[in-house]
């Protein structure tokens, strides 16, 4: 079929044209974080001097922030919630991803599609009464479990892992069950570590998603204790609106754990951006 | 001694989890037959994940919807009050605004970001040295927390301090304020938005065009096609699948900018910028600032009619122009 060698290159001559773009564009990527880097790794003066000695670079910035903001619980609460999230999501949506791939019940195809009709609903039609029922009814308002249930369950997720149970063999249920394993079993000893690959990556895609979310947490908590990262920041931004040396020492504290778990696991990062956009392919 | 459904073995199946019974007993249309057993325990495995949807999902869909026709006071109480909020929304000239504001935004941030990103995934899909390290930094800023991004960008363009204002001032020209002047406002959050998500369209459209098979470009090129005419008539329409997913996915992404809009162009107060009031902000505001939760809610349906009618023209639409592989 197709063969995925390099294609034959469409600019037949030396590549410095593109290296050139490439780097252009790289450099603009980057640039925001060199200033991030910068600017919080040099005092107040500098940045208002717009000039960066080399002896006055000094990391006070870092520890003044850390005395400023409790950006400590704000990692633990990322933390906390992100993880939950992910553990639920992948939970639920295996579970349910089983049903769907090997189970036989009525209903099964109505069912798997009103799961894909609800990836079309935007999140801001949910998130009102959601609001209303979580933090006026239930009262659940700056605590755990409102920030982690409304996101723990994922149709995506579940989607995806469909697809990938469709394609282990059916051969090893039917083992499985002449020894009279149950179909938990088989989903908690079989299937389960046979996904080992779209487990990680959607649990690092899941978890990015679920640290960086802004708009739930915004809504669902007030007291400082329980913010998250990107809130806690945003509010950090209110108050020390020109302070921008205490900024940028936060932003690259906010997105250091992200930065350094995409580093290590990019490559599965692309793969969950790439198997979303190939629906699963 | 009847066997229990469990112990019983298996009927050999002719293919997999959508298999056809062998003996085909009583399905009348040979499709996919259920069986009793099975059907316990999916809602055992189904259970959590149905649970969590129908709280979470379905039932809030439709308590917004009840909501968006009528008004709920603080002390609770609810009154049906009609079409009262949907006419609200639509004599309201903020939330025209809002609209306004925010189609610029799908109409601006969407072919650039496709663009870029093919342009960028054109050059990485060549055999070139240091690929990997090219997609590890054009994907940096997708996985950045989009607050931090926004509090570094407004640092950029600060008037005072910032280095694009620095490089009008060497240029001898006055540099615009790019944060708290309405005509720059809307491009300063254009930019941010491109400089976060190219690295998306461009992951993406690499998959998509490593997957176009190689004797396609070859058999054109025995044609005497020339490079520009063998992207035009392979490279593209092989690769139209996935410019419309990415349209319809970043259009409906641009339709719900909020968060680059609130951190960079927010006033001290907290209100909005009026050129970055987005429809989205816009509900965010109504519900947790006006305490119109009627109004909001009006607006978030508006805001889902949208989706959903966008979506299914373009689904519509893309027997015109997408090419599917007939195999």
């Amino acid at each position: 079929m197709a063969t995925l060698a390099a294609p034959r290159p469409i600019i037949r001559s030396n590549f410095a044209w593109l290296h050139l773009l490439l780097i252009v564009g790289s450099a603009v990527m980057l640039t925001p974080f060199a200033f991030m880097l910068l600017v919080s790794l040099w005092p107040k003066t500098a940045f208002m001097a717009r000039s960066f000695p080399l002896e006055q670079f000094t990391i006070q910035n870092y520890v003044e922030v850390f005395r400023q903001i409790p950006f400590g619980r704000f990692y633990l609460n990322s933390l906390i919630v992100a993880t939950t999230t992910v553990l639920l999501q992948i939970l639920t949506s295996s579970l349910a991803a089983f049903a769907f791939s090997r189970l036989r019940f009525k209903g099964r195809e109505t069912l798997f599609l009103l799961y894909l009709a609800t990836l079309m609903i935007p999140f801001q039609v949910t998130m009102i009464p959601n609001y209303i029922v979580v933090a006026r009814f239930l009262q659940w308002r700056d605590t755990y479990q409102a920030l982690i249930l409304p996101t723990a369950f994922s149709a995506f997720s579940t989607f995806l892992l469909r697809q990938y149970f469709k394609g282990i063999p059916l051969e090893m249920d039917e083992a499985a069950r002449m020894d009279g394993a149950s179909s938990f079993r088989i989903w908690w000893q079989i299937i389960m570590p046979l996904s080992g690959p779209v487990l990680a990556t959607l649990a690092i895609f899941n978890f990015q998603a679920a640290w960086n979310d802004f708009l739930w947490p915004l809504i669902i908590t007030n007291d400082e204790a329980m913010r998250t990262i990107p809130i806690g920041l945003a509010g950090f931004q209110g108050q020390y609106s020109t302070e921008w040396h205490l900024l940028m020492a936060g932003s690259v504290i906010a997105l250091l754990p992200v930065l350094i778990l995409y580093i290590l696991g990019q490559n599965w990062f692309v793969r969950g951006i790439t198997l979303s956009g190939m629906g699963g392919r | 001694m009847a066997l229990t459904p469990q112990e019983q073995p298996l009927r050999p199946e002719r293919s997999i989890a959508y298999g056809q019974s062998a003996t085909n007993k009583g399905a009348g249309r040979g499709a996919f037959r259920w069986r009793p057993d099975q059907q316990w325990e999916a809602y055992f495995f189904l259970l959590p994940s149905l649970a969590g949807f129908l709280l979470f999902v379905i039932l809030p869909v439709l308590g917004s919807l009840l909501l968006s026709f009528g008004t709920l006071r603080l002390n609770g109480a609810f009154n049906l009050a009609g079409l009262d909020n949907y006419r609200d929304m639509l004599r309201d000239p903020v939330f025209w605004r809002a609209v306004r504001n925010t189609v610029y935004f799908m109409v601006t941030i969407v072919p650039l970001q496709l663009a870029f990103g093919m342009v960028l995934a054109l050059a990485l899909n060549q055999p070139l040295r240091g690929k990997l390290i090219y997609r590890v930094i054009y994907f940096m800023p997708v996985v950045t927390t989009i607050v931090a991004g926004a509090i570094v960008f407004q640092y950029l363009l600060n008037r005072n301090y910032g280095p694009i204002s620095q490089i009008f001032w060497s240029l001898g020209m006055q540099p615009p304020n790019f944060l708290a002047d309405p005509t720059w406002q809307k491009p300063s959050v254009v930019l941010l938005t491109l400089w976060k998500n190219t690295g998306f369209t461009m992951v993406i459209y690499l998959a998509a065009l490593q997957g176009v098979p190689q004797e396609l470009y070859d058999a054109a090129q025995v044609d005497g096609a020339s490079p520009w005419q063998r992207f035009r008539n392979v490279t593209l329409p092989m690769i139209s699948p996935t410019t419309f997913f990415l349209f319809v996915l970043q259009m409906i992404g641009a339709f719900q900018l909020f968060t680059e809009a609130f951190i960079m162009t927010r006033s001290s107060g907290g209100a909005p910028a009026q050129a970055t009031l987005t429809v989205v902000y816009y509900i965010y505001q109504n519900a947790f600032i006006f305490n119109n939760m009627g109004k909001a809610s009006a607006i978030a349906w508006f805001l889902f009619l949208f989706v959903f009618i966008f979506t299914f023209i373009q689904t519509r639409l893309q027997r015109r122009w997408v090419y599917y592989e007939v195999s």
